[in-house]
């Protein structure tokens, strides 16, 4: 069972291990820094689909299998899917989960999503009546242009604040924990966040809208358990970009928080801004899901990195709030993962 | 703070491209000019046939995605001259023809250019009605 510190933070009495992890990624993706970690990358954005919502929904479906492939389980032995993605309706995830005789639970949270089913997905394992949980979220550049923004071939200038959407996807498995002895990765605690609006209103400027809810989760989980920055091997957002890393250190700063050494945002690990046309950096949902499994699960699992705190972080708005006025308002939600091998 | 955290658009080097990528489809205009002058076409022709060409090499380049990485560097330079409109017109419909034919090209078509015609329209009808006021009282 779960246990409540503070006033926020659950902690995962056996923590929810952490089996398989899968990772996808488009072509922009696989000419970036992370290249050689992901399982599977495609040159093909459409991925042989006739619209970039089917391939996305591929793309998604491709990270689910392969982790169910890693992990040597077939589709049958899920008792629970929990996914998300950005289009209207969760269509991606919906769509993709034709092919999975898994109960689903679709999820929204922005580009907060992956970190709100890993959450979800632990508190639900821990809670019993499962055997195993697979979680999976995606994003895709088309998709999200179409969506969002103006048609991909519409010749616009970006401002230089604007992020790129990600074409990813990333998917885990998550199984209990018989003894709290735990081996390997798991999920040992979550905090789920609130909705904060800080007056940012511009579509372009969603990592400065999010900055705010990013530290505001990472200030509660750190009082409710009572650790520092220092505790952890890292602290990682997804996905700020470069400007609202920079806002979450300042607004850290001015708690007398020091997140400088162990912050790292997914957005700014998934592509090298400085050589690669992506803005302030990436985001969108499957740039945390695809950064996690791609790179940091990977590390964990060879002992390179032991406490983790993942803070998923998604800028709410639809394609018309802006329109009407509205600001942007952000949430956060946050997973502490550990590898307790090798301590 | 949040506009300390951000960076600036780059205004001169965006001023300096769209000036002279503008400048460039002036010029690309101005030859095509004299092509279809020197082919024998009478003014008439010509003012109709440069115009048709700029958007067909637009329609054309839009096609086949050079557009917007031309546009994302000269901005108003390439949006400005009626290049930019049949951007707005070809992305859209390109863009939803998953949709289908009617409901989506059809619907989308205008979706970037539909302001520009309705408020173009507008002011027409407005300056139409001033010039027709202002030339009666005059003459």
């Amino acid at each position: 069972m779960a246990k409540r510190v503070g006033q926020k933070t659950l902690v995962f009495e056996h923590a929810p291990q952490i089996v398989s992890f899968a990772s996808v990624g488009g072509k922009m993706e696989g000419e970036g820094p992370l290249a050689n970690g992901f399982t599977i990358l495609t040159e093909d954005d459409k991925l042989g689909q006739d619209s970039w919502e089917k391939a996305e929904s591929c793309l998604q479906a491709s990270a689910i299998s392969h982790a169910l492939k890693s992990a040597r389980l077939q589709a049958e032995q899920i008792n629970l899917h929990l996914g998300g993605d950005l289009l209207n309706q969760c269509i991606a995830t919906n769509f993709a989960m034709r092919n999975y005789p898994i109960p689903l639970t679709g999820l929204y949270g922005a580009c907060s999503t992956f970190a709100l089913a890993l959450g979800m997905g632990a508190l639900a394992v821990d809670a019993g009546g499962f055997d195993y949980i697979s979680t999976a979220a995606s994003s895709h550049f088309c998709s999200a242009e179409k969506q969002f923004r103006f048609p991909l071939e519409y010749g616009g200038q970006p401002t230089p604040t604007a992020q790129r959407t990600a074409t990813a996807a990333g998917a885990v498995i998550l199984a209990p924990n018989e003894t709290p002895e735990t081996q390997g990765i798991c999920v040992s605690a979550a905090v789920f966040g609130h909705v904060l609006d800080y007056g940012v209103s511009d579509p372009n400027e969603m990592g400065a809208a999010m900055a705010p809810a990013a530290f505001d989760t990472i200030a509660q989980f750190l009082r409710d358990t009572q650790t520092a920055p220092q505790d952890y091997d890292l602290i990682l957002t997804g996905d700020l970009g470069a400007i609202g890393s920079r806002l979450l250190l300042e607004l850290a700063n001015r708690d007398n928080l020091v997140l400088r050494d162990v912050h790292r945002d997914c957005g700014l690990l998934l592509y090298d801004i400085q050589k690669q046309d992506a803005g302030a950096g990436g985001s969108g949902i499957g740039c945390s899901a695809a950064v996690l499994c791609a790179s940091i699960l990977p590390q964990m699992r060879d002992g390179k990195l032991k406490r983790v705190l993942f803070v998923g972080t998604g800028a709410l708005l639809s394609a018309i709030t802006p329109l009407q006025g509205e600001n942007i308002p952000a949430i956060a939600h946050a997973a502490l993962l550990e590898n307790r091998t090798h301590q | 703070m949040v506009r300390d955290a951000s960076p600036k658009s780059p205004h001169t080097r965006h001023f300096l491209l769209s000036f002279l990528v503008g400048g460039a489809i002036c010029m690309l205009g101005q030859a095509l000019w004299l092509c279809f002058e020197a082919l024998g076409c009478n003014e008439d022709e010509v003012r109709a046939l440069v115009p048709m060409s700029l958007i067909l090499l637009t329609a054309v380049s839009t096609a086949a995605g050079v557009f917007d990485k031309l546009a994302k560097h000269a901005g108003a330079g390439a949006g400005v001259p009626i290049t930019g409109f049949a951007n707005a017109i070809v992305s859209p419909s390109m863009e939803h023809k998953s949709e289908g034919f009617l409901l989506g090209v059809g619907a989308n078509l205008f979706r970037l250019a539909g302001p520009v015609l309705a408020f173009g329209s507008a002011a027409a009808m407005l300056y139409g009605a001033i010039y027709y006021f202002a030339s009666k009282g005059g003459g």
